[in-house]
Protein backbone atom coordinates (compact mmCIF):
# COMPACT_ATOMS: atom_id res chain seq x y z
CA UNK A 1 0.00 0.00 0.00
CA UNK A 2 2.68 2.08 1.53
CA UNK A 3 4.37 1.60 -2.06
CA UNK A 4 1.48 3.15 -3.98
CA UNK A 5 1.39 6.08 -2.10
CA UNK A 6 4.73 7.13 -2.41
CA UNK A 7 4.21 6.50 -6.33
CA UNK A 8 1.46 8.93 -6.53
CA UNK A 9 3.63 11.63 -3.73
CA UNK A 10 6.82 11.53 -6.16
CA UNK A 11 4.40 11.60 -8.98
CA UNK A 12 3.20 14.99 -7.85
CA UNK A 13 6.81 16.17 -6.33
CA UNK A 14 7.72 15.65 -9.97
CA UNK A 15 4.70 17.50 -11.63
CA UNK A 16 5.60 20.45 -9.25
CA UNK A 17 9.35 20.49 -9.43
CA UNK A 18 8.48 20.44 -13.73
CA UNK A 19 5.68 23.25 -13.56
CA UNK A 20 8.07 25.56 -11.14
CA UNK A 21 10.91 24.60 -13.54
CA UNK A 22 9.04 26.46 -16.85
CA UNK A 23 9.84 23.20 -18.69
CA UNK A 24 5.86 22.63 -19.67
CA UNK A 25 5.74 25.10 -21.33
CA UNK A 26 7.56 23.72 -24.79
CA UNK A 27 8.57 27.00 -25.98
CA UNK A 28 11.02 26.85 -22.91
CA UNK A 29 12.64 23.28 -25.02
CA UNK A 30 12.34 24.76 -27.87
CA UNK A 31 14.63 27.90 -26.30
CA UNK A 32 17.75 25.46 -25.39
CA UNK A 33 17.60 23.40 -28.46
CA UNK A 34 17.84 26.66 -30.07
CA UNK A 35 21.39 27.39 -29.68
CA UNK A 36 21.91 29.81 -32.39
CA UNK A 37 19.30 31.96 -32.05
CA UNK A 38 18.11 33.25 -28.85
CA UNK A 39 19.44 30.29 -26.90
CA UNK A 40 17.94 29.79 -23.11
CA UNK A 41 19.71 27.35 -20.91
CA UNK A 42 17.62 27.19 -18.60
CA UNK A 43 17.08 23.15 -18.73
CA UNK A 44 20.85 23.26 -17.70
CA UNK A 45 19.54 24.37 -14.54
CA UNK A 46 16.74 22.37 -14.28
CA UNK A 47 18.79 18.60 -14.99
CA UNK A 48 21.90 20.42 -12.96
CA UNK A 49 19.16 21.06 -10.05
CA UNK A 50 17.95 17.19 -10.20
CA UNK A 51 21.42 15.19 -10.64
CA UNK A 52 22.98 17.54 -7.86
CA UNK A 53 20.27 16.02 -5.56
CA UNK A 54 20.18 12.68 -6.75
CA UNK A 55 23.96 11.98 -7.56
CA UNK A 56 25.04 11.88 -4.23
CA UNK A 57 22.00 10.30 -3.00
CA UNK A 58 22.48 7.45 -5.34
CA UNK A 59 26.14 7.22 -3.87
CA UNK A 60 25.14 6.53 -0.89
CA UNK A 61 22.47 3.97 -1.86
CA UNK A 62 24.70 2.03 -4.14
CA UNK A 63 25.49 -0.93 -2.42
CA UNK A 64 22.19 -1.65 -1.06
CA UNK A 65 19.98 -4.74 -2.43
CA UNK A 66 16.56 -3.38 -1.30
CA UNK A 67 15.20 -0.19 -0.84
CA UNK A 68 13.27 1.06 2.66
CA UNK A 69 10.06 -0.10 1.96
CA UNK A 70 11.65 -3.47 0.98
CA UNK A 71 11.86 -3.67 -2.76
CA UNK A 72 14.66 -5.21 -4.79
CA UNK A 73 17.05 -2.21 -5.97
CA UNK A 74 15.57 -2.50 -10.04
CA UNK A 75 18.43 -0.89 -12.18
CA UNK A 76 19.23 -0.82 -15.85
CA UNK A 77 21.07 -4.27 -17.00
CA UNK A 78 21.74 -2.33 -20.35
CA UNK A 79 25.03 -1.56 -20.27
CA UNK A 80 27.76 0.01 -23.22
CA UNK A 81 26.61 1.40 -26.33
CA UNK A 82 24.41 -0.33 -28.95
CA UNK A 83 22.26 0.53 -32.38
CA UNK A 84 19.24 0.73 -30.17
CA UNK A 85 20.00 3.40 -27.76
CA UNK A 86 21.85 5.62 -30.20
CA UNK A 87 19.08 5.54 -33.05
CA UNK A 88 16.33 5.64 -30.65
CA UNK A 89 17.69 8.76 -28.44
CA UNK A 90 18.55 9.94 -31.90
CA UNK A 91 14.56 9.53 -33.19
CA UNK A 92 13.57 10.87 -29.44
CA UNK A 93 15.60 14.13 -29.65
CA UNK A 94 13.72 14.63 -33.70
CA UNK A 95 10.72 14.50 -31.69
CA UNK A 96 12.08 16.37 -28.92
CA UNK A 97 12.89 18.87 -31.04
CA UNK A 98 9.78 19.10 -33.26
CA UNK A 99 7.34 20.13 -30.71
CA UNK A 100 9.31 20.68 -27.18
CA UNK A 101 7.77 18.08 -25.45
CA UNK A 102 8.62 15.20 -23.55
CA UNK A 103 7.32 12.28 -21.73
CA UNK A 104 7.26 14.61 -18.37
CA UNK A 105 5.83 17.87 -19.24
CA UNK A 106 3.48 15.66 -21.65
CA UNK A 107 1.38 14.18 -18.73
CA UNK A 108 1.97 17.21 -17.00
CA UNK A 109 0.37 18.98 -19.49
CA UNK A 110 -3.21 17.20 -19.11
CA UNK A 111 -3.32 19.41 -16.62
CA UNK A 112 -3.50 22.80 -18.34
CA UNK A 113 -6.81 21.25 -20.04
CA UNK A 114 -4.64 21.36 -23.73
CA UNK A 115 -6.45 19.21 -25.90
CA UNK A 116 -3.39 19.10 -27.97
CA UNK A 117 -1.43 16.90 -25.87
CA UNK A 118 -3.83 14.49 -25.65
CA UNK A 119 -2.91 13.76 -29.18
CA UNK A 120 0.26 14.05 -28.84
CA UNK A 121 0.13 10.89 -25.62
CA UNK A 122 -1.61 9.07 -28.35
CA UNK A 123 0.58 9.40 -31.15
CA UNK A 124 3.39 8.31 -28.30
CA UNK A 125 1.27 5.35 -27.19
CA UNK A 126 1.67 4.06 -30.88
CA UNK A 127 5.33 5.05 -31.03
CA UNK A 128 5.92 2.77 -27.98
CA UNK A 129 3.87 -0.11 -29.24
CA UNK A 130 5.39 -0.03 -32.44
CA UNK A 131 9.04 -0.09 -30.94
CA UNK A 132 8.22 -3.53 -30.17
CA UNK A 133 8.50 -4.48 -33.81
CA UNK A 134 11.51 -2.65 -34.84
CA UNK B 1 20.05 35.04 -23.29
CA UNK B 2 17.37 37.05 -22.12
CA UNK B 3 14.86 34.12 -21.93
CA UNK B 4 16.77 32.61 -19.23
CA UNK B 5 14.82 31.86 -16.09
CA UNK B 6 18.11 30.09 -13.60
CA UNK B 7 16.02 30.37 -10.13
CA UNK B 8 13.24 28.95 -11.11
CA UNK B 9 14.84 26.30 -13.24
CA UNK B 10 17.29 25.33 -10.38
CA UNK B 11 14.43 25.36 -7.95
CA UNK B 12 12.23 23.16 -10.03
CA UNK B 13 15.25 21.05 -10.79
CA UNK B 14 16.02 20.72 -7.09
CA UNK B 15 12.37 19.55 -6.39
CA UNK B 16 12.69 17.12 -8.79
CA UNK B 17 15.64 15.82 -7.79
CA UNK B 18 14.25 15.31 -4.68
CA UNK B 19 10.80 13.68 -6.10
CA UNK B 20 13.69 10.94 -8.01
CA UNK B 21 15.21 10.41 -4.76
CA UNK B 22 11.89 9.50 -2.88
CA UNK B 23 10.61 7.11 -5.69
CA UNK B 24 14.16 5.44 -5.26
CA UNK B 25 14.19 5.19 -1.75
CA UNK B 26 11.41 3.73 -1.36
CA UNK B 27 9.97 1.62 -4.28
CA UNK B 28 13.77 1.12 -5.28
CA UNK B 29 13.01 1.90 -9.18
CA UNK B 30 14.22 4.94 -11.48
CA UNK B 31 12.17 7.55 -12.12
CA UNK B 32 11.83 7.69 -15.90
CA UNK B 33 8.84 9.21 -17.15
CA UNK B 34 9.05 7.20 -20.40
CA UNK B 35 9.26 3.88 -19.01
CA UNK B 36 6.24 4.25 -15.93
CA UNK B 37 4.00 5.61 -19.37
CA UNK B 38 5.03 2.28 -21.24
CA UNK B 39 4.95 0.29 -18.35
CA UNK B 40 1.73 1.78 -17.48
CA UNK B 41 0.02 1.03 -20.44
CA UNK B 42 1.42 -2.34 -21.57
CA UNK B 43 2.76 -4.01 -18.71
CA UNK B 44 0.63 -5.64 -15.54
CA UNK B 45 3.95 -5.49 -13.36
CA UNK B 46 3.52 -2.60 -11.13
CA UNK B 47 0.79 -0.92 -12.99
CA UNK B 48 -1.15 0.49 -10.10
CA UNK B 49 2.04 2.15 -9.04
CA UNK B 50 2.81 3.28 -12.21
CA UNK B 51 -0.40 4.77 -13.17
CA UNK B 52 -0.32 6.79 -9.66
CA UNK B 53 3.01 8.53 -10.43
CA UNK B 54 1.19 9.67 -13.90
CA UNK B 55 -1.98 10.74 -12.27
CA UNK B 56 0.61 12.65 -9.56
CA UNK B 57 2.12 13.95 -12.81
CA UNK B 58 -1.13 15.81 -13.36
CA UNK B 59 -2.01 16.33 -9.71
CA UNK B 60 0.98 18.55 -8.65
CA UNK B 61 0.33 21.06 -11.10
CA UNK B 62 -3.25 21.22 -10.48
CA UNK B 63 -2.63 22.09 -6.81
CA UNK B 64 0.36 24.35 -7.79
CA UNK B 65 -1.87 26.26 -10.27
CA UNK B 66 -4.60 26.23 -7.38
CA UNK B 67 -2.39 27.86 -4.71
CA UNK B 68 -0.26 30.07 -7.35
CA UNK B 69 -1.21 33.22 -8.51
CA UNK B 70 1.35 33.41 -11.49
CA UNK B 71 -0.17 32.63 -15.38
CA UNK B 72 0.93 29.59 -16.98
CA UNK B 73 2.66 29.65 -19.87
CA UNK B 74 2.26 27.04 -22.51
CA UNK B 75 3.34 28.14 -25.84
CA UNK B 76 3.01 24.55 -28.60
CA UNK B 77 2.66 24.87 -31.99
CA UNK B 78 -0.97 24.64 -33.07
CA UNK B 79 -0.22 22.47 -36.25
CA UNK B 80 -1.22 18.92 -35.88
CA UNK B 81 0.59 17.05 -38.28
CA UNK B 82 4.34 18.25 -36.24
CA UNK B 83 2.42 17.17 -33.04
CA UNK B 84 1.57 13.92 -34.01
CA UNK B 85 5.08 12.96 -35.77
CA UNK B 86 6.64 14.21 -32.88
CA UNK B 87 4.49 12.04 -30.44
CA UNK B 88 5.28 9.44 -32.63
CA UNK B 89 8.90 9.56 -32.52
CA UNK B 90 9.36 10.47 -28.98
CA UNK B 91 7.11 7.48 -27.87
CA UNK B 92 9.24 5.38 -30.60
CA UNK B 93 12.71 6.78 -29.71
CA UNK B 94 12.20 6.70 -26.17
CA UNK B 95 11.52 3.13 -25.55
CA UNK B 96 13.99 2.17 -28.22
CA UNK B 97 16.29 4.54 -26.72
CA UNK B 98 14.88 2.77 -22.98
CA UNK B 99 14.89 6.74 -21.31
CA UNK B 100 13.93 9.61 -22.11
CA UNK B 101 15.19 13.64 -20.34
CA UNK B 102 14.45 11.94 -16.85
CA UNK B 103 15.71 8.45 -17.24
CA UNK B 104 18.68 8.88 -19.16
CA UNK B 105 19.04 12.56 -18.44
CA UNK B 106 18.67 12.94 -14.78
CA UNK B 107 18.66 9.65 -13.09
CA UNK B 108 21.19 8.43 -15.60
CA UNK B 109 23.82 10.91 -15.46
CA UNK B 110 23.47 10.78 -11.40
CA UNK B 111 24.49 6.96 -11.87
CA UNK B 112 27.47 7.74 -14.25
CA UNK B 113 26.13 5.43 -16.54
CA UNK B 114 28.05 6.21 -19.87
CA UNK B 115 25.55 4.80 -21.83
CA UNK B 116 22.72 7.44 -20.21
CA UNK B 117 25.17 10.03 -20.83
CA UNK B 118 25.81 9.18 -24.27
CA UNK B 119 22.22 8.82 -24.53
CA UNK B 120 21.61 12.08 -23.50
CA UNK B 121 23.95 14.20 -25.58
CA UNK B 122 22.56 12.08 -28.55
CA UNK B 123 19.30 13.42 -28.06
CA UNK B 124 20.25 17.22 -27.21
CA UNK B 125 22.20 16.96 -30.26
CA UNK B 126 19.21 15.95 -32.78
CA UNK B 127 17.02 18.18 -31.30
CA UNK B 128 19.85 20.82 -31.76
CA UNK B 129 19.87 19.03 -35.81
CA UNK B 130 16.05 19.73 -35.68
CA UNK B 131 15.47 22.96 -34.39
CA UNK B 132 18.14 24.30 -36.54
CA UNK B 133 16.81 23.04 -39.49
CA UNK B 134 12.95 24.07 -38.84
CA UNK B 135 14.47 27.48 -38.37
CA UNK B 136 15.71 27.51 -41.71
CA UNK B 137 12.07 26.84 -42.88
CA UNK B 138 10.63 30.01 -40.56
CA UNK B 139 9.74 27.87 -38.19
CA UNK B 140 10.61 28.64 -33.98
CA UNK B 141 12.08 32.02 -34.89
Amino acid sequence: MSEKLFSLLSGIIFGVGLVISGMTNPEKVIGFLSITHNWDASLIFVMGGAILVFAPFFYLMKNKDTSSLGFKINLPQMKGLDKKVLIGSSLFGVGWGLVGLCPGPAVSSIALFEPITLIFLSAMFVGILISKYV
Amino acid sequence: MYNLTPYSALSGGIIIGFSVVLYFYTTGRLAGISGIFANALTSKTNRTSNLLFLLGLVIGPLGYFFVSSEPVKFEITNSYILIIIAGFLVGLGTHMGGGCTSGHGICGISRFSFRSIVATITFILTGVITIFILQQFGIYL
